[in-house]
Order: structure tokens, then C-alpha cells, then sequence
């Protein structure tokens, strides 16, 4: 069993005259780790949330595997895919279990209890203490890992995960950062990952992908991008960060 | 699974619950329905008054007389004021009620004031025959027009008998007079202009406080009506209109076509009054209800047996004899003596209410989901709700007349117009708002818009949506005490009959249960919503 890969071609998206993404064309192997990196309203997150149709594209086509999304259902498709969004979005009136189970709910599957238990075991948290607890009496690590176990519950192999960590702290972070490194070892899992911490994408990333105002600057793996800025942006973006590091 | 039952428990929950809260007046409905149409023959004879002490007790005489002839008899009364009155005649809500043939003439058909009681009467028997098919009978026997009285020292001291005469003295003396009095055409403008009168000063004085003002000397002439209660009581000289400016205000019964048509016995039972009562008759029977708070089934029995109309003992008397031995007990002890009339008045309004609100929940909720799906017309559809809360209650209770005539129906109808914006405003607005990064996954993850909308926006507005029930119910509670205005029933009737004959423990007796109604309304209606609302959103509901 494999991960399916993701393409984008040609895909443009605007909000009245805002080019949110202006022909951008990259595509993701099975199995890759690909970073979307860029600042507030580089268009990083309409080109992730095109994936599983939260957004739609103005033109342009996107695949995963060799499916074209547009000829899929779009809440069918959603359900095969994995998505974490920021701050988790846990549903505080469900316990964590429930949380867990909802996509092999939503499937009809009967045995969405053991999945989720399944799953909860594979994030690192017991099921029988967090089974029962309710999203407000977890810390905010567990919470994300709870978001985490929820979007693979249904055995996706597509993950996707909507700056997901940016409002932890530094050692948190790192704790689920490693989490995700563990799980692609673990599974076939192809993973899109945007965040506004250029380290994050270095550390994580097979490739990563420069986004400003809509097109791609560069799209590279890590040493490349690190040693060889395309351009004098990509070069400000690294050398900002580390500022910031430091 | 496990889990996932937790919702389906709690939607099966509250459904149960609203289902009670329907089920529960409707049963009660049903059994009001059986006894109604459980009258041997012919339907009963609705008797309806307006609310003030002549026209209840006019209309309590009409009832035990027709009840002594065997007809089954439905009390209607203190219906709002004449309009009230006159639409429910007019719309069939009632058969009969008393009114004045001069207020025909000026209230109703609008015509200037001309003649005297004979021509009046003709006038008003006529047009009223001939644009509303209603009929008036025989007068009564007893004027009640207004009637300007002075203290009997007063009178003497200037040989006052005639407003002519008082005309002469005028500017020595200062008049309390009722704001209307003072305003219309057809008062104190006209009446100044006929008899040439300016008093030394006018002070605007409320009809209850006229009387005890013009005792204790604080003024020395005052208005009123004829057969005011009070006049006999502190002895006070009514000077005559000798220059015939007040137009005749005769009591009649004003009855519909259809009983005339149809229960011409009735017709003819009730036509046994005419002429019976006079002046000075109707005054010392007033006085009764008025300054004694004598009950007014006794009041009228008394009043029937002495004109020899009904026999020695009814049923309604004995009733009357028992009640009436409240006239000076303790409250607790009157309310008690009251109880079973209390009873029906508190489940009356607790009907009222319900219905009321479980329709109003039954529309508004749907609706404010529907709107969360089309929000364009969310806010346009909720200021029109909203507009309908700015309508006075007593004025959306006259509009319903015309409509759905007087009665149970119509005020439930006003009732649930008022409940809908609080619980719709308060469901859209919880829905709308609901945690929007809940929401946001919720849909990434693939839930359908109607599964986001059941499973996530409205368990998460629970609190939201179970508040604006809450103000809608309590809104409910206190308005529904108006609906006695259009016969309605529950606590309003002794609220309303109180108000009209100054008798606060009859005001106490309906307004401390409605309050003790209001606060426990809200008290189940906090538990529901404990309930209903997700554990881990309790704590945030308090806040």
C-alpha cells in the first residue's frame, strides 16, 4: 500500500482583485512530505485547502493520485483526507473519543471505536484515560495530537495540516513535530504541511514551496532552499527567520 | 457508538420534553372542548362586559337571568374598553354585553350628540340594525351619563340644583375633573361654552381619586357619571343638565343577529329588565360592588330576586354566599376562599402560555436554522419579528379581534407573536456564532452542512437558544395577564376586574400568583436548560 500523490496545475484562485494564487504548478510523490512556507496572504492556505475542496479553484486542475478532485464528491473526498487545522478545532461538546471517531462515523463504519482507540494509540495517548475526557480538560499538546489521531482515524493517507502548531510553545511544538515524523515512518502518508515558520518547514519537509502574493518562489528541498535561495525574497524570508531564532 | 449515543439521548430528551410542553395544554383544550359542546341544547349564550363595576355587574344580571331560564350561560367579562367590546359583538366572540346609547352614538357611529334619550335610542336603534345587524333592546330603565356633583354644604350654601346655577359661581370655585373630561368636545369645552362656566381652577384628578378629593375639600366640584356608587355614599348633589348638553347615555343589552335570530327566548329573558332599573336603583347596587366589594354574583342575585325575576335560591348565590364571607378576612384567608377560582385562573394562563410558547418554538426554531443556511435574509427577516415586540401588547391584543374574534385563540395568537423574536434572534445568533474553529473542521473533515448544522452549530447554541426561550416565557407569563383584556381568562380576569373596582386584594389576588408563575417558569425552564446543554458548555453558560 502506497500513498497517492497530489498535483497542481495550473490552478489560479482570486478574491475580487486579490490574486490569492496565480497559476501555480507543483506536484507531491506518494508518500513525500511537501512545506508550504510564505507570510500572511501568500496564498499558502487557499492552495492547501484547494487539495480537498474546501476552497475551489477559479482554474486549473488538482489531482490526487489520478483523480481529478472536481470529478469527486466533495464531502467523500474530505472524508479520505486528513486535515488538522489550526488550534486543532476539537468540538469542545464531544468527548475526545467521539472526537476521534468522527470520520469512520460520518462512513457508517462499525468499528469506529476501535479505530479511534487505534488511532489515540498511535498519537501517544492512551485511550482508556483520554478516551473519556472532554477537549477543555487536555493540554494544548494533547489537544493537537488529539486533532492529529482524528484526521488518520480513517486510515487516510493523505494529511494535511493548516499551521498547526503555531500557537504552542517551542518544546510542545518540537514534541509534535518529531509525532509526525514518526507517523511517516510508520505509514504511507503523503503530507502538506503550511506554516509561517520557515525552521518548521526545513525540519519537516522532503520539499519545500516559497509562496508570495500567490506564486511560487521556489520549491526545492531543504538544503537547497537554505543554500541556494532562488531569490533574493526566498533569501530575506531565511534570513529573517534565523533572526528570529537567535 | 458508545459516544455517539450521547447526542441522540439528549435530541430524544428535549424532543419528549417539547412534546409535553405541547401535549400538556392541549389535553386541557380538548377537555374545555368536550365540556362546551357537552351543553344539552342549542350553543350557550356568551355574555360579555367592559371593565368597570356597572357594565360586570349589567352583565352578571343578564348571565343569572338567563341561567335561571335554563340556558347554558359563557361569561365574558371586562373585555378592553368599548372598541373591544363592540368588535367581539361584532365578530359573533360574544352575544351580548351592556352598553350606553349615547356611547353608541358618539363612540361608535361618530355623530355629534342631538335629542333627547327618546330620539337617541331610535337613532342608535336604527343605524346599528342597519350597518352591523346588531340589535339594541329596550333600555333598562336608567341613565348613566355624566353627572357634574358638588358637596351637599356646597349646594346649599349657593342654592345650586342646575349647572345654570353653578355657571353664577363658577370662578369662585376650583374643579377636579378627568383628563378625558377635560380634553373632548363633548366635556369641559362644550360644557363651558353652553353654560357660559370658568372655574376659579381646574385640576386634572384620576377617576378613582375624584370622589375622596372633592369629601376632603381639595376641590369643590367634580365629573362623573350618573350612577356612580360614591355619590350616594358621601351624599353628593348632582346638578342637572338643564340646558341639555350631555347627550342621554341610556344602558341597554346590545345584542348580535344570531341570537336574536336564533335564541329568541334568550331574547326574550333578557328583555324582562328593561325598565326595571332605576337611578337611584342602580346606584345603590353600584355602591355595593364599588365601595363594599360586595362579590358580583351576590350583588346581582340580590338585585334579580328583589325585582322578582329569579327564585329564592340559585346556585351561582350560594357560590356568591360563600365567597362573599371573604369580604373582611385576612389575604391569606381571602386567597384561600378564592382557590378554586384561583386554580382555574393559574391553569387558564399556564395554558395561555404554553401554547403559546411550544407554537412559538415550534416556528421560530426551524426558522432560525433555515436562516443560518441563508443568511442574506437573516437580519431583514429578524428585524420584521423583531418589529412585532414594539407593538404594545394591549394594542396586538385589540388587532387580533377583527381577525379570530375575542377570547383563548386569538390571545395565544398575540401571545405567540410575541414569542417568536426572542427565541429566533437568540437560536440564529447561537448557531451563526458557534465556535468557528469547531465548525471549520468539522467541514474539512467531511460533515455535510445539514450534519454541521445538527451535530455541531446547534448542540454548541444550546445555551443561546434555551435563554431566548426563557425570556420568551417569562415575556409570555406577564403579558398573558393583559389577555383578560380580550376574555381571555387566567390571572389577568381578577388583575383587570380589580383594576375597574379599585379593589387591590382582587389585583394581588392575580398579580402575586402570575409573578410566583413567572419566577418558577424560569426556574424549570433553568433546568431544562442545564440539560440540554453540553457538559463541558455549562460552566461557559453561567459565566
Amino acid at each position: 500500500m502506497s500513498a497517492p500523490s497530489l498535483s497542481i496545475e495550473h490552478v489560479s484562485k482570486s478574491y475580487g482583485a486579490v490574486h490569492a494564487l496565480d497559476d501555480v504548478t507543483l506536484a507531491v510523490d506518494g508518500g513525500e512530505c511537501l512545506a508550504l512556507v510564505g507570510e500572511s496572504g501568500s496564498g499558502k492556505t487557499t492552495l492547501l485547502r484547494c487539495i480537498n475542496r474546501l476552497t475551489e479553484p477559479d482554474s486549473g486542475v488538482v489531482r490526487v493520485g489520478d483523480l481529478d478532485v472536481i470529478s469527486r464528491d466533495a464531502i467523500e473526498l474530505r472524508r479520505s483526507i486528513g486535515y488538522v487545522p489550526q488550534e486543532g478545532g476539537l468540538l469542545p461538546h464531544w468527548r475526545v473519543r467521539r472526537n476521534v471517531e468522527l470520520v469512520p462515523w460520518l462512513r457508517g463504519s462499525g468499528n469506529a471505536g476501535r479505530l479511534a482507540d487505534d488511532a489515540l494509540d498511535m498519537v501517544g495517548l492512551d485511550p482508556g484515560t483520554f478516551g473519556t475526557r472532554w477537549p477543555d480538560e487536555l493540554s494544548g499538546g494533547q489537544r493537537h495530537r488529539v486533532a492529529v489521531a482524528r484526521a488518520l482515524a480513517g486510515g487516510q493517507s493523505v494529511l494535511l495540516l493548516d499551521e498547526p502548531f503555531g500557537a504552542l510553545d517551542a518544546i510542545t511544538r518540537h514534541d509534535l513535530q518529531h509525532l509526525i515524523v514518526e507517523l511517516r515512518a510508520k505509514r504511507p502518508l503523503t503530507v502538506v504541511i503550511v506554516t509561517h515558520d520557515v525552521h518548521e518547514a526545513l525540519f519537516l519537509a522532503d520539499r519545500v514551496g516559497v509562496l508570495r502574493d500567490g506564486r511560487l518562489e521556489q520549491l526545492a528541498a531543504p538544503d537547497v532552499v537554505k543554500r541556494a535561495p532562488a531569490t533574493s525574497y526566498v533569501a530575506q524570508l531565511l534570513a529573517r527567520s534565523d533572526l528570529l531564532r537567535s | 457508538m458508545i459516544s455517539g449515543n450521547f447526542s441522540t439521548m439528549r435530541a430524544a430528551a428535549t424532543g419528549a420534553l417539547l412534546g409535553l410542553v405541547i401535549t400538556l395544554p392541549c389535553a386541557g383544550m380538548a377537555a374545555q372542548d368536550s365540556t362546551r359542546s357537552g351543553i344539552g341544547s342549542g350553543r350557550s349564550v356568551i355574555v360579555g362586559s367592559k371593565p368597570f363595576g356597572e357594565s360586570y355587574l349589567l352583565a352578571e344580571m343578564f348571565a343569572q337571568l338567563l341561567e335561571s331560564r335554563g340556558f347554558s350561560v359563557e361569561r365574558r367579562p371586562g373585555l378592553g374598553a368599548t372598541t373591544v367590546a363592540f368588535d367581539a359583538l361584532r365578530s359573533g366572540s360574544i352575544d351580548v354585553y351592556p352598553e350606553y346609547t349615547g356611547t353608541g352614538l358618539l363612540a361608535i357611529l361618530h355623530e355629534e350628540p342631538r335629542g333627547g334619550a327618546r330620539e337617541v335610542f331610535a337613532e342608535v336603534q336604527r343605524r346599528f340594525q342597519e350597518q352591523y345587524a346588531l340589535r339594541w333592546l329596550p333600555p333598562l330603565g336608567f341613565e348613566n351619563g355624566y353627572a357634574i356633583s358638588v358637596r351637599r354644604e356646597t349646594a346649599e350654601r349657593y342654592a345650586l340644583a342646575t349647572l345654570s346655577d353653578l355657571a353664577r359661581i363658577a370662578p369662585q370655585l376650583s374643579a377636579g375633573l378627568s383628563p378625558d373630561f377635560i380634553q373632548r368636545a363633548d366635556g369641559l369645552p362644550g360644557l363651558a361654552r353652553t353654560y357660559g362656566l370658568s372655574f376659579r381652577s381646574v385640576r386634572p384628578l384620576d377617576q378613582a381619586l375624584k370622589y375622596r378629593a372633592l369629601a376632603s375639600g381639595a376641590v369643590d366640584v367634580v365629573d362623573g357619571y350618573t350612577t356612580d356608587g360614591l355619590i350616594a355614599r358621601y351624599g353628593f348633589v348632582v346638578l342637572a343638565d338643564d340646558r341639555h348638553f350631555f347627550p342621554p347615555y341610556e344602558a341597554a343589552a346590545l345584542i348580535s343577529d344570531r341570537l336574536a335570530h336564533e335564541q329568541p327566548a334568550a331574547v326574550a329573558a333578557l328583555t324582562l329588565l328593561s325598565g326595571m332599573l332605576g337611578d337611584s336603583t342602580m346606584r345603590a347596587l353600584n355602591e355595593r360592588v364599588e365601595s363594599d366589594h360586595e362579590p358580583i354574583p351576590r350583588v346581582a342575585s340580590d338585585a334579580l330576586r328583589a325585582m322578582q325575576l329569579v327564585g329564592m335560591t340559585s346556585d351561582s348565590e350560594n357560590a356568591a354566599r360563600v365567597s362573599g364571607s371573604a369580604v373582611r378576612t385576612s389575604f391569606v384567608r381571602y386567597l384561600w376562599d378564592r382557590r378554586a377560582t384561583l386554580a382555574a385562573q393559574a391553569i387558564r394562563h399556564i395554558e395561555l402560555v404554553g401554547f403559546s410558547l411550544a407554537a412559538a418554538i415550534l416556528l421560530a426554531l426551524p426558522l432560525a436554522l433555515l436562516l443560518e443556511r441563508a443568511s442574506g435574509v437573516a437580519e431583514p427577516v429578524l428585524r420584521v419579528l423583531g418589529l412585532l415586540e414594539t407593538i404594545p401588547s394591549i394594542a396586538l391584543l385589540a388587532f387580533m379581534i377583527p381577525l379570530f374574534g375575542v377570547g383563548f385563540g386569538p390571545a395565544v395568537v398575540a401571545l405567540w407573536l410575541y414569542s417568536l423574536y426572542p427565541i429566533a434572534r437568540n437560536t440564529y445568533t447561537g448557531v451563526r456564532d458557534a465556535d468557528p474553529a469547531a465548525v471549520h473542521a468539522a467541514r474539512a473533515l467531511g460533515m455535510t452542512p445539514m450534519q454541521v448544522l445538527r451535530f455541531v452549530r446547534t448542540p454548541l447554541a444550546a445555551p443561546s437558544i434555551m435563554a431566548g426561550i426563557r425570556t420568551a416565557a417569562v415575556i409570555d407569563v406577564g403579558t398573558a395577564t393583559l389577555a383578560a383584556f380580550i376574555g381571555a381568562g387566567g390571572l389577568g380576569e381578577p388583575i383587570a376586574t380589580g383594576l375597574a373596582l379599585a379593589d387591590t386584594r382582587l389585583i394581588l389576588s392575580g398579580a402575586l400568583p402570575a409573578a410566583l408563575l413567572a419566577l418558577a417558569v424560569d426556574g424549570l425552564l433553568a433546568r431544562v436548560e442545564r440539560w440540554t446543554t453540553p457538559a463541558p458548555l455549562r460552566n461557559r453558560s453561567v459565566r
